[in-house]
């Protein structure tokens, strides 16, 4: 005796719909006991339907991030429970806070031990451009400036509801690579990302050369840029600007005038 | 269980302040009495700290140095000072807790490059404060035993709290910023450095000449061996490092431990991974612009830090609260203990090895309370209610049935449940009883507050002993356990959890109809000279907020007393000599939550 609903071949059709492959067709009569689908259909969907994130929290976003596991909201309906303590065995990063500059070197050891394929998350304000605390001295501004990001969560801290729909984000990216693609396939694919150091302030490996260039050049860079308001200077360091920041400036000066204007 | 429960209430007396600040006067005739707006204070030569403290300590009976910290006064534009004075201020705030009452505030007067005694000696607790101000300030304390870099690491440039200190992204002394107010020419911070990232270093600075500066770090170095001298076994201690990484440290907290075998014979806490500068911001913030970011320290119960905040504000603005908005104030803050509470019985089970199951059946209710909070403030997490001389918003419709609900079916059950299904269990018990193990005296001398010192026997909580808002109309208990251990830690906050479901019952049934907020509100203003020290009984301790103001519509000094911070004092104390296992579940009972640890 079966449990089954009268309907159940139908649903099940439904439900591997979306893997079979688009153009080979099965035999009639195979229907219900052979599958045709591709490499990449199959591969993904297991990917995507395991994705086991570290158990890795910064902040405030990590308790919702505990309480989007926990029973209300019950990650492990996305198959994502699992959260690993060890990044060996972890595919997902979901940097759940502030990245400070004392932490980061840590995240990127931690990021450079995940195995390929590895995906990064930046959940929540902080993570994602350094949030409320930008312009902090030991602040990061955003992950992204030291590890690649997949997805980025705005809210401060983001609802369960919203991690959840990043998620899907991310399982939605994880559908559309390829096996014939993808770069932890390629010869020179998985690259190491280089550990920063802390110096008299954190500095990249990557990035000596261009900071050897501006303090051997004589003058102390960016170390105040701005202007006294009671002295009545520049206010916002708009002395060494770059072209991009000017551009920016004047559109937003235009956009001002217009409603003035308007 | 009630077997070893010894409720008391009562303390001594208020402590007479003026007094105390006689006794030293007499000892010291230097020293200068100073009043700043609400606070009266006694301004004391660095040389003669040490002995102002003892006469506070052992004639004045302030057994507890609550808080330690450093104003800058570098451009402080007030007119009460003189503008000739020393540069810097060290502040001393402390309490008695066998009288409760006010605190004692001692300023001593430091010229840059001068340096203080530390306070060590007298007060133990004094350690890591003293550490932060060093690593802030650049103040440095003779005699101290560790005066490393903590929150920031060794090496870096500068001490980023004087406030001639700029980091890369500086535009100006107050917001809100000229670029973005009224005329929004605003440019993305990262365009303005040329490597786009929030970082400066010193002129002529060669990254390739740089080296990674050793420290001396007590435990890494200096390797001890208990029986290493044996005969024909010899042993030696190794190091174990718990985390910024590891799933036990509640966030990014790293242990440097020394172990023999499995006993640890050191520990040393090492910090400053989350810390995001809440003070050097809350520094360039409007008033009342800090009140987001005080949700943001112990992020699990917003309501409690925006009270400490707030009750500091007041005291400075002398701002009179309407009795209803005490009443929601006292259900919100004692609701997010009950949070705090359930949380982190959930998660010391969770370090005992009970994975997950206590900590999930203590989600669920917190997930009820949170959207009590979520419907009366619009966030789940960051509430950001509180405000000066009130609360932001009434409460909405339906509102106050729902708590009911909560408090008086869901809550006291789910606190039956959760004693039923732990307190007597044999795990918890064994692994509780006789663990991390401090005397009482030991931690009022290590500043230790709250849940900890409770769990030891002292009946100090301020919603008593100095009380604040409308605690003083409801009935109940303020819970001690005797046996100072991990188990009595665990158990001191269901006892506590309990008393808190009370409070908001009655409040619920007290609850008067009024104005929810006093004064005009506002964005901007501009609170009198002086300085004041508000403090409330957070759930992790006593939580105070130190404010300078100097009749700008800025804080001039915003400093968090932070309990998670000032507890891990104990930390080594408590550690040292149990198993490394024990180390995180006395490490989970103190209950720290980084974002206060670090600020």
């Amino acid at each position: 005796m079966s449990l089954a609903p009268p309907n159940f071949p139908d649903l099940k059709t439904d439900q591997v719909e979306s893997y079979l492959h688009p153009s080979v067709s099965v035999p009639e009569g195979l229907n219900n006991n052979v599958l045709v689908t591709t490499i990449d259909r199959l591969y993904n969907w297991s990917r995507r339907s395991s994705m086991w994130p570290l158990l890795f929290g910064l902040a405030c976003c990590a308790i919702e991030m505990i309480a989007t596991a926990s029973s209300r909201f019950d990650l492990s309906r996305f198959g994502m429970e699992v959260m690993r303590p060890s990044p060996r065995q972890s595919d997902l990063m979901i940097v759940s806070g502030t990245v400070t500059k004392k932490m980061v070197p840590a995240i990127v050891r931690i990021y450079n031990q995940m195995a390929e394929p590895r995906y990064v998350i930046a959940m929540g304000a902080c993570a994602t451009g350094g949030g409320p605390f930008k312009e902090g001295y030991n602040v990061v501004s955003g992950i992204d400036k030291y590890v690649p990001v997949d997805v980025y969560i705005p809210g401060c801290p983001p609802t369960p509801e919203a991690l959840m729909f990043g998620l899907m984000k991310m399982h939605q990216k994880v559908d559309t690579q390829s096996v014939t693609t993808a770069d932890w396939y390629k010869r020179e694919g998985s690259a190491f990302v280089p550990v920063p150091h802390l110096g008299p302030d954190i500095f990249d490996p990557r990035q000596a050369d261009l900071i050897r260039a501006e303090t051997m050049s004589g003058e102390a860079v960016a170390a105040d840029t701005g202007g006294d308001r009671a002295e009545g200077g520049v206010p916002g360091g708009l002395r060494n600007l770059g072209e991009k920041a000017k551009a920016r400036i004047a559109q937003a000066k235009e956009r001002a005038a217009a409603r003035l204007a308007g | 269980m009630s077997d070893i429960v010894a409720p008391s209430t009562t303390v001594a007396g208020p402590l007479d302040v003026a007094g105390t600040l006689a006794l030293v006067q007499e000892a010291l005739p230097d020293a200068k009495p100073v009043s700043a707006g609400p606070t009266d204070y006694l301004e004391v030569a660095p040389d003669q700290l040490i002995e102002a403290l003892q006469v506070l300590r052992d004639q004045g009976g302030c057994d507890l140095l609550s808080s330690i910290t450093c104003t800058d006064y570098l451009s402080y534009q007030g007119r009460a000072r003189a503008k000739d004075g020393p540069r810097f201020e060290v502040v001393y705030h402390l309490y008695s807790t066998a009288q409760g009452g006010d605190c004692v505030v001692l300023h001593v007067p430091v010229d840059d490059g001068e340096s203080l005694p530390t306070a060590t000696p007298v007060y133990p607790g004094a350690n890591l404060q003293e550490r932060e101000v060093w690593d802030l300030y650049g103040l440095v304390f003779d005699g101290h035993p560790n005066l490393r870099r903590i929150l920031l690491w060794e090496g870096f440039e500068g001490h980023p709290m004087r406030k001639d200190w700029h980091e890369a992204y500086y535009e100006e002394d107050q917001k809100p910023f000229r670029s973005r107010h009224p005329r929004a020419d605003f440019a993305r911070s990262e365009d303005k450095v040329p490597w786009g990232k929030n970082t400066r270093y010193p002129a002529d600075w060669d990254p390739d000449d740089w080296q990674e500066p050793v420290t001396y770090v007590p435990v890494s170095q200096d390797p001890r061996s208990r029986n290493g001298a044996g005969d024909h076994l010899s042993t030696e201690s190794v190091v174990v490092n718990l985390g910024p990484h590891h799933p036990s440290t509640h966030g990014v907290f790293r242990m440097i431990v020394r172990i023999e075998g499995e006993t640890v014979i050191a520990l040393e806490p090492d910090m400053g991974y989350l810390h995001r500068n809440h003070e050097k911001i809350g520094e360039r913030n409007t008033w009342l612009m800090n009140m987001p970011f005080t949700d943001r320290l112990d992020y699990i119960n917003s309501m409690s830090n925006n009270w400490g905040y707030a009750l500091a504000v007041e005291k400075l603005m002398g701002l009179e609260v309407p009795e209803r908005a005490e009443y929601l104030r006292v259900i919100m803050a004692e609701l997010s203990r009950i949070v705090n509470h359930l949380w982190s019985i959930g998660f010391i089970l969770n370090d005992l090895g009970a994975l997950q199951t206590p900590a999930l059946y203590a989600i669920e209710e917190r997930e009820m309370i949170l959207d009590l909070f979520e419907s009366v403030s619009g966030a789940r997490m960051m509430c950001n209610y509180l405000r000066f001389g009130g609360v932001h918003r009434d409460l909405p419709a339906g509102w106050a049935e729902r708590a009911r609900y909560v408090v008086h079916e869901r809550l006291p059950r789910a606190l039956d449940q959760l004693d039923d299904l732990l307190s007597g269990n044999e795990i918890v018990n064994t692994r509780g009883r006789g663990v991390g193990y401090l005397s009482a005296e030991q931690l009022i001398s290590l500043s230790v507050t709250g849940p900890m010192i409770r769990a030891a026997g002292v009946p100090y909580d301020i919603r008593r002993c100095e009380p604040y808002g409308v605690y003083d109309r409801f009935d109940f208990d303020i819970p001690t356990l005797p046996h100072s251990d991990v188990y009595d830690r665990y158990y001191i906050r269901l006892l506590e959890a309990r008393e808190s479901v009370r409070i908001v019952q009655q409040a619920l049934a007290g609850l008067p109809e009024g104005d929810i907020l006093a004064g005009k509100g506002g964005y901007v203003f501009r609170p009198p000279e002086g300085e004041a020290y508000g403090r409330v009984e957070g759930p992790k301790g006593e939580l105070g907020f130190y404010l300078v103001s100097d009749g700008k519509p800025n804080p001039y000094r915003y400093h968090i007393r932070a309990p998670s911070y000032i507890n891990l004092n104990a930390l080594a104390p408590m550690t040292v000599g149990y198993k490394v296992a024990d180390a995180i579940v006395i490490l989970g009972a103190i209950d720290i939550v980084l974002g206060e640890v670090d600020r």
